[in-house]
């Protein structure tokens, strides 16, 4: 690697180039603690230009490249191991244009997404989806994962706000999706959503056309909190059941809670309360926003709230979002290592699964904390451990698991904002069968023929049904279930006259 | 042994339906296992197969051995109104689909363009969206995922039955507006609303320019309107524009709406209410109006641009069937227009950065024309290579691309 790390430091500059150990080591883990793997090389273009001469210097050698944003992910995503090349772009990070007009913005990869929020806002407008890691994650990791947040509830994730993508493949050649006006056309089929959210597999993209979106002019936070977390579960079910479409619908359960009061983001809480929900109503006019929280706290109330506080102030409402945003944090004083896990539910299975989480965690003797977006159905269970402990790590996986089997048998899947990455690729069977990820796998490798882009992930390639060759005669058996069709072998066909 | 034979065989004599006028025979597989090994089958025996849904929307036209409608497949498995879910197969038509929504409280924000049996299936093929685009979104957006079965028989699930979903490539939206050339959609999981209790219509009529403006405002007004269409006279049966605004949801953001919408003016002119019967038949007409005429297509702009098309429209194929979305950039136009006219103002277009896709016209214009037209850059072997992975044996007749 020492002649490649070289012709790459002639790219980007030889201070952009990282191989000593102490400094690959920087980039060996995500937000995730469970996976590591050390880089070969780390490089850092400054440009698009210099992104393009590295792709290509890497496809001419045949080397795998692995891109990486801000390194906030929780799937192992964007790690590269032993022959591979970490592409890191947060120095694409320019705003190159924010069109408030159209209500659009063109960013570089590596902006943060709490930036180009704060360079809308003048313009009364912001970027919707808002993960939790939103003062430091970065629209191209955004884009990678189609990364999701509290707000996406009314709002929608990060592929519902892409127009259009420039995007170098693994030869280094660039491609131009989609169009600022959302339509896919002059680029053929909505070649834009499937790359959103393909974590990597399928290029880097290097210049990003965002949807930005008003900013509500009025704003209703409530916090109700429950003696139980079915009854807060509940209580998520009246509100969806009842039309009202919350921007934001957030649930924290008691363990969570005391982590965020004795942290120094404490926001008042109830300490004594086995789950707390976080609504957040927004609209253009305040008596109607008015009318809908009553409804909601009605609603609440109904399902056993013990109490509902209303954000008095702009400062109440910070402080409130401030202990949701930052519970992740806060659980660091738990333990030393912390899983975040993520899975999505039908959203009236959340009482359930909950209960069901609860006991897997008891019969573990784990201590998981659930934070997460209970609007969406999408579950969050922390699991907090200490890494160096052999025994605790082994149950932290097994539980991990039976939590992953629990959602998929509620009619749920494994992963909502968070991606596949390496941590979830052993649970890919359990949802998809071989003949899809089979067609996932063909699909990769049309843009990526030699799989040299973020290698290993997302796709457990030997689980899939092989799409490369013609499949047998026989395969055609299926069970047909329509009034009138006879169940015929597909191979019997030739014997017939 | 005719092809005709060889299906009654395989899936039995109820699939075989009534020939078209075209002599191409009509397979109705009834299930989704069904249309895999119809597929499976085509692809060994070298058949090229056109899609048809209900026959509403795109014209039955194009050359096959044989034609797959997906009619039979009619069934809603699954309408849970608790998580705002439905799963429903891709024939059902969108009338039949609704009514069964609304019996249990929700609702499918998606109004498209054709007569009110369209079905799902060519809805998410197509990914034609009506005004309710303005409030919810493309037809993408309202996926959860879909089961699809290739060219060569392969049955493929994408994406699930919950609200988000990151396992796995997005394959669903590959295929919505794929125009059936990475597969036959059989199965749909939809992302549902509750019923709105309040839905309320509001036209005003007045000069192109005056409502233009009119939009304008209630755009920037902060008014967060269902649908917002500009509508040509003789789409809207009416003497002049028509700036038709669309309020849906709960009472209060209704009534505030329809509050702003009282400050705004078009011309002098005031905004007057539709009663309930007297809006969803003049909804009904403006959908079926595109249904009527050989070719519709749509433009993707930026909603700044909406005027200048509309300009572009009027000078190059006329502007008298018409209706935009002008807040989001979206227009639909629907007419005659021969094949160099559509060339023509595709190269146009292209200039400007604003995709014309072409939705329905007969198959020569079609074949000439293409349902995308050229490709950027690069694009053309990513969708060549797509589209030899998902029917490696070019079973599926799909005027993709321009010749």
């Amino acid at each position: 690697m020492n002649g490649l790390a070289g012709d790459l430091g002639a790219i980007v500059g030889e201070r952009h180039v990282r191989v000593a150990r102490a400094e690959r080591a920087t980039y060996a883990m995500d937000g995730l603690p469970t996976h590591r793997r050390l880089p070969d090389v780390v490089v850092l273009p400054g440009t698009r230009e210099e992104v393009i001469a590295v792709v290509r210097l890497l496809a001419a050698h045949g080397a795998a490249m692995v891109p990486r944003g801000a390194g906030t992910g929780l799937s192992g995503g964007a790690l590269a191991g032993e022959g591979a090349v970490l592409v890191v772009l947060t120095r694409l990070n320019r705003i190159v244009r924010v069109d408030p007009q159209n209500r659009l913005a063109v960013v570089e990869p590596g902006v943060v997404n709490a930036r180009l929020s704060a360079a809308a806002r003048p313009h009364g407008l912001h970027y919707a989806p808002d993960p939790s890691s939103q003062t430091a994650c970065t629209i191209g990791g955004n884009v990678a994962e189609n990364a999701g947040g509290p707000h996406c509830l009314k709002y929608g994730v990060t592929a519902n706000h892409i127009l259009a993508l420039e995007v170098v493949l693994a030869n280094g050649r660039t491609v131009e999706l989609g169009s600022p006006g959302g339509e896919p056309g002059g680029g053929g089929p909505d070649l834009v959503g499937l790359f959103v959210g393909s974590e990597g597999n399928f290029g880097i993209a290097t210049r990003i056309t965002v949807r930005l979106t008003p900013l509500p002019r009025a704003v209703r936070t409530l916090l109700a909190d429950f003696m139980s977390l079915r009854t807060a579960g509940e209580g998520v079910s009246a509100i969806i059941a009842a039309g009202i479409v919350p921007a934001a619908l957030e649930m924290m359960d008691q363990s969570c809670i005391q982590a965020v009061e004795d942290s120094v983001y404490a926001a008042g809480y109830p300490r004594d309360a086995a789950a707390v929900l976080l609504v957040e109503l927004d609209g253009h006019d305040g008596a109607a926003v008015t009318a809908e929280a009553d409804g909601v706290t009605a609603l609440l109330k109904q399902a056993g709230a013990r109490s509902i506080r209303t954000a008095a102030d702009e400062a109440e409402r910070e402080r409130l979002w401030q202990g949701r945003k930052k519970a992740f944090g806060a659980m660091g004083r738990l333990s030393r290592d912390l899983v975040v896990q993520d899975a999505v539910v039908p959203r009236s299975a959340l009482p359930d699964v909950l209960e069901t989480i609860a006991g897997i965690a008891a019969r573990h003797r784990l201590v998981v904390s659930n934070v997460f977006h209970a609007g969406d159905g999408n579950l969050h269970p922390n699991i907090s451990f200490d890494a160096t402990d052999d025994d605790l790590r082994a149950r932290v996986e097994q539980a991990s698991g039976e939590i992953m089997a629990a959602c998929i048998a509620a009619g749920g899947t494994i992963t909502g904002e968070h991606g596949v990455g390496l941590d979830k690729l052993r649970y890919m069977p359990l949802v998809f069968d071989a003949e899809s990820l089979g067609a996932m796998h063909a699909v990769r490798r049309v843009f990526d023929p030699h799989e040299r882009v973020n290698p290993g992930k997302v796709v457990p390639v030997h689980a899939c049904r092989e799409w490369a060759r013609v499949r047998s005669a026989g395969w055609g058996v299926r069970s047909i279930s329509g009034d009138s069709a006879p169940r015929t072998p597909h191979a019997a066909l030739s014997r017939i006259p | 042994m005719t092809i005709v034979e060889k299906v009654r065989a395989l899936l039995g004599e109820g699939a075989v339906l009534e020939e078209g006028t075209d002599r191409v025979p009509r397979i109705a597989p009834g299930s989704p296992d069904a249309v895999a090994l119809l597929l499976g089958t085509a692809h060994q025996e070298g058949w090229r197969v056109r899609i048809e849904g209900a026959g509403t929307w795109l014209q039955s036209d194009a050359p096959a051995d044989l034609a797959l409608t997906t009619r039979r497949l009619d069934r809603i498995p699954a309408i849970e109104p608790q998580d705002l879910t439905a799963t429903a197969e891709a024939g059902i038509g969108l009338d039949q689909l609704r009514q069964q929504l609304a019996d249990r409280g929700a609702w499918l924000g998606v109004d498209p363009p054709g007569l009110a049996g369209r079905t799902l299936g060519s809805v998410v093929a197509s990914a034609t969206a009506g005004p309710l685009r303005q409030g919810f979104g493309p037809v993408k957006d309202h996926l959860l995922g879909v089961t699809f079965v290739t060219g060569d028989g392969r049955m493929v699930q994408s994406g699930g039955r919950v609200m988000k979903n990151v396992a796995g490539y997005d394959l669903t939206r590959l295929q919505a507006g794929g125009f059936g050339a990475f597969g036959v959609v059989v199965l749909v999981h939809l992302r549902l609303r509750a019923l709105p209790r309040a839905d309320v219509t509001h036209l005003l009529e007045g000069s192109r320019e005056d409502l233009t403006q009119c939009a304008e405002d209630i755009a920037a007004a902060g008014l967060t309107p269902a649908a917002l269409e500009l509508i040509s006279p003789a789409l809207a049966r009416r003497e002049r524009w028509v700036l038709a605004v669309r309020l849906a949801g709960s009472p209060a953001l209704v009534a505030a709406d329809e509050t702003g919408l009282g400050a705004a003016t078009g011309g002098g002119g005031r905004f007057t209410p539709l009663r309930a019967e007297e809006a969803h038949a003049f909804w009904m007409r403006h959908a079926e109006g595109f249904a009527v005429r050989p070719v519709t297509f749509r433009l993707g702009a930026v909603p700044a641009a909406s005027d200048e098309m509309l300009d572009l429209l009027q000078h190059q194929v006329g502007d008298e069937w018409v209706s935009a979305s002008p807040a989001v950039g979206a227009i639909r136009w629907t007419g005659e227009a021969t094949i160099d006219r559509l060339h023509r103002l595709r190269r146009t277009l292209a200039g400007l950065e604003v995709p014309l896709t072409l939705e329905r016209a007969p198959w020569p214009v079609r074949t000439a024309v293409g349902h995308f037209g050229a490709y950027r850059e690069g694009v053309g072997p990513l969708v060549a290579g797509l589209r030899r992975t998902f029917d490696p044996g070019n079973a599926l007749v799909v005027a993709t691309d321009s010749e």
